[in-house]
């Protein structure tokens, strides 16, 4: 750990000594933790080999399956559509025109400030006939995450050195001919790591389908222990589906802005944009 | 406009709920994130683990998922509370996960010097980093916790799916007893929750403002 490194020397031997002593005793308290909850759940009945049967059955894995690709169809077309939706505000308020500027500014603050239940609520009572709960879950979405990335697009487009936008207006381009052809281009490379994070995001908020009654992975979750009477068993199957998938991601993030700092000098990281950080 | 203002007070004690939910929340995520961010820097191994371990496997759940965790899992356990304490863990646990995460980079900002200065007066690692490294660190976490803290005012909204009636909750009752005034009543309470973003980003600022170490 060379980073915490900071905090403390290189131990000498009596440290070393105390340290391994209280590595001993936080493992044992660690554990003692774990296996406590894991106690508890099994004297409960849990861990019966009854509530873990349905998981042997290919029907249950089926619909799991059916819940997983209910969640990544959403997911898909919500991020699709409001990166569409987070270019055209990026570039909105990045205009000179204040025509396009105050528009696009308030319809990101606005749908930053709201949280994204109620967006979804919203959109599920106005009309729920026509937009239906995959609907509502879908416009929520890229309402939302519209608004978050145009934020990302607009610091990526910001990072790009000021000379190449002065360098496009000398030799005579348009502001929108700047603006598509110089200034987004590189824009979109140093963003990548941050748009793929916010994939991580929006697959996590597709799960707030739940609450519209959408037969995404939670709610399929949910569906497998009211009939089985195995609460415990389906939420961990549905929690190892959601992180492996979402560390997955993340680590895809990773990797992609250690190489684009490696060859671009630098990436717009998440951190760096207010996104709200997470649902 | 007329339904929104007949029944403001509804949405007004929807609101807070929202408010409480939120201050407990914090609290939890503050505290809980605090303890985190020390073991994932402490030098004992097993600890680190544990912090890690918490931070990857809470932060890529989602929020309903941390939810149905509490409510449902932890009576499993034995351990019964109101649904409202309930609703307060769910988003101050998943809340923790971030605060740990932005209070160490924060840790990893604050100059290495301090550090060994602190050590070289004799301070023990636990003085170490409660005087000297975590107060600074808290410092230029000030901007991101914002954003955390912001995120966790609109995530109490999630209570609304589990049977609380915050402001969220109160949107859904009163659309379906009203329906013909859901606008109206949509961006009454929008404006309720960009009034609670809009103090909270204003609070950040200030504290930034007068906290902010030049290093």
């Amino acid at each position: 750990m060379s980073e915490t490194a900071v905090l403390y020397d290189h131990p000498g031997p009596r440290a070393l000594r105390r340290a391994r002593l209280a590595s001993v005793v936080g493992a044992v308290v660690v554990l003692a933790v774990v296996a406590g909850v894991f106690a508890r759940f099994y004297q409960r009945g849990h861990f019966d080999g009854v509530k873990w049967e349905p998981f042997s059955d290919p029907d249950t894995w089926r619909a799991i399956g059916d819940g997983l690709v209910n969640t990544l169809r959403a997911a898909a077309l919500a991020i699709v559509l409001s990166m569409v939706t987070g270019v055209l505000l990026a570039v909105g308020r990045l205009s000179d025109r204040r025509v396009l500027r105050l528009p696009a500014v308030t319809v990101v603050e606005f749908f930053r400030a709201v949280p994204l239940l109620m967006l979804i609520f919203f959109f599920f009572l106005a009309s729920p006939n026509t937009l239906g709960s995959y609907g509502a879950l879908v416009a929520g979405l890229t309402l939302y995450n519209g608004a978050v990335i145009a934020e990302i697009f607009r610091a990526g487009i910001l990072a790009v050195p000021a000379g190449q936008r002065e360098a496009a207006h000398a030799i005579g381009l348009r502001p929108s001919q700047t603006m598509s052809l110089v200034l987004v281009p590189q824009a979109v490379r140093s963003m990548l790591p941050a748009l793929i994070s916010q994939t991580v995001v929006v697959l996590k908020d597709t799960s707030l389908g739940y609450i519209v009654v959408y037969p995404e992975l939670v709610r399929i979750g949910r569906q497998i222990y009211d009939n089985f009477f195995n609460i415990i068993p389906s939420i961990i199957v549905v929690t190892v589906i959601y992180v492996s998938m979402n560390m997955l991601l993340s680590w895809v993030a990773h990797r992609l802005e250690r190489r684009t700092r490696r060859q671009y000098g630098k990436a717009v990281l998440s951190a760096d944009v207010d996104t709200g950080a997470a649902v | 406009m007329d339904t929104l203002l007949d029944n403001l007070g509804q949405i007004l004690d929807g609101f807070q709920l929202t408010l409480v939910l939120f201050a407990g929340g914090a609290v939890v995520a503050l505290v809980l994130g605090t303890v985190l961010a020390a073991m994932r820097v402490s030098p004992v191994a097993p600890l680190r683990w544990a912090g890690t371990a918490y931070v990857n496997v809470v932060r890529n759940t989602p929020l309903v998922l941390v939810f149905i965790w509490v409510v449902f899992a932890l009576p499993e356990l034995g351990i019964r509370f109101s649904f409202r304490t309930f609703a307060i863990m769910a988003v101050g646990f998943y809340t923790a996960s971030f605060v740990t995460e932005v209070l160490r980079s924060g840790v990893n900002t604050v100059n290495p010097g301090q550090a060994e200065a602190a050590r070289a007066i004799g301070m023990t690692f636990g003085q170490t980093l409660s005087q000297v490294v975590m107060p600074q660190a808290f410092r230029s976490v000030i901007p991101p916790l914002g954003s955390v803290l912001i995120a966790l005012a609109k995530n109490t909204s999630v209570a609304a799916g589990f049977g609380i009636v915050e402001a969220t909750g109160t949107l859904a009752e009163l659309a379906r007893d009203f329906p013909q005034a859901l606008y109206w009543l949509f961006f009454g309470i929008a404006l309720g929750y960009i009034i609670i973003v809009a103090v909270l980003s204003g609070v950040f600022r200030v504290l930034e403002r007068r906290l902010v170490v030049v290093r």
